[in-house]
């Protein structure tokens, strides 16, 4: 009988420190993808008026709304994560309650930031 | 490769069930992991009922009591019941910690204790630290000098640099870091895991050592050092209050630094 391997995943309470860091990991790979989405509207003002007046229509479809805001989010949460990343690798901010501390401030900053920008795309602010 | 889910013969099953005949309101219960090379079974959990009020106020204190009032054949590794020789690590309430220094009150509702996580299990919560230890054994956790005759004089170390140790010496090696660790989890082949890596930094950090250079050029691949991520998983489990997650930051300056 061969011995078994213990629970890992399964059973280890997540941390505010973990979920961040598993976060960041997603973010950038969907940050990666969704640069083809901006490369596209890109493509679209390029190409002219026609294009990309469906282009736009198509922006506020719900669905196409709902993914450009997480792409949002994405973008602006990998943004503020790294700089805190780049303050680690500098030495900076290591210490356990200070890495918690600049963990929220992230969250804060990215939704902040995200209801800002869509204010502004939707001519409220 | 990365397996998130655990192997057939890993998978957990309901266990026994201990009921406490007690007319006291206060009784706890231990959902405790179990598994034995014995049979062909497959790991399970098994729940104790222990009255608190009959009981010391850590969790290794009702885990000896179950062993000694309700089931002999529960096994684990156990010393000094005071947080100094780190045999009693074990995932309780899902983090890792040493039952002796962990309360029975800081744990709200049933307390689940498990293994030290993603490890071999020779026996119910004891593991196979084989691993850890070879990985030690690789970045020498000794002091190296180049002229290795021996003199009349001790290795003497300024007050300021003795300090550099602090934060570091205090470790007791009881691996509760390196398997809180993910990165850990997925590369404990090749990425040398947290307590390691804070025991290479103490070496690192001795004024008295001679060999840093040799020991940095060790250290420098993709896979030793570089698979820590900053999770910080270690940092928020050491029962010492240590930090490997900042001494695994300074090797990494220090190897950019040469």
């Amino acid at each position: 009988m061969s011995n078994p391997l213990s629970p890992h995943l399964q059973v280890y309470r997540w941390q505010i420190t973990s979920i961040l860091s598993i976060l960041h990991r997603i973010t950038g790979v969907v940050s990666s993808l969704g640069s083809l989405i901006i490369i596209f509207l890109l493509f679209a003002i390029g190409s002219g008026e026609d294009f990309f007046d469906t282009v736009i229509k198509l922006a506020n479809n719900l669905f196409v709304r709902t993914i450009l805001i997480g792409l949002t989010f994405s973008y602006l949460f990998y943004f503020a994560n790294c700089i805190r990343h780049l303050f680690w690798d500098s030495g900076y901010g290591l210490d356990l309650n200070t890495a918690k501390l600049t963990g929220w401030l992230t969250v804060f900053l990215t939704v902040v930031l995200t209801v800002i920008f869509w204010m502004m795309v939707m001519g409220i602010f | 490769m990365v397996q998130f889910n655990l192997p057939d013969n890993s998978k957990l099953t309901d266990g026994d069930y201990y009921k406490l005949e007690s007319e006291n309101k206060r009784v706890k219960k231990f959902k405790i992991y179990r598994w034995s090379p014995e049979d062909d079974k497959n790991p399970r959990m098994d729940t104790y009922e222990v009255d608190i009020d009959d009981c010391g106020p850590m969790v290794l204190d009702a885990v000896m009591k179950i062993k000694n009032e309700v089931d002999t054949s529960l096994t684990f590794r156990r010393s000094c019941r005071e947080g100094i020789c780190g045999s009693c690590a074990m995932n309780i309430d899902g983090t890792n910690t040493l039952a002796c220094t962990k309360a029975i009150s800081d744990v709200r509702g049933d307390i689940k204790i498990y293994p030290l996580p993603h490890m071999p299990v020779i026996k119910d919560l004891v593991t196979n630290l084989k691993n850890l230890y070879k990985q030690l054994k690789s970045i020498k956790p000794w002091l190296i000098k180049q002229k290795q005759e021996a003199t009349d004089t001790e290795n003497i170390q300024s007050r300021n640099d003795r300090e550099k140790l602090d934060g570091l010496y205090e470790c007791i090696l009881c691996a509760c870091c390196s398997t809180s660790c993910p990165s850990y989890w997925w590369n404990s082949d090749k990425y040398l895991g947290p307590a390691v890596l804070l025991q290479s930094y103490r070496w690192l950090q001795d004024s008295r050592d001679e060999e840093r250079k040799e020991r940095l050029k060790e250290l420098d691949d993709t896979f030793k050092v570089y698979r820590c991520h900053t999770i910080m998983n270690c940092t928020q489990a050491c029962p010492k209050g240590l930090n490997p997650a900042k001494a695994i930051a300074g090797i990494k300056q220090m190897i950019a630094q040469q």
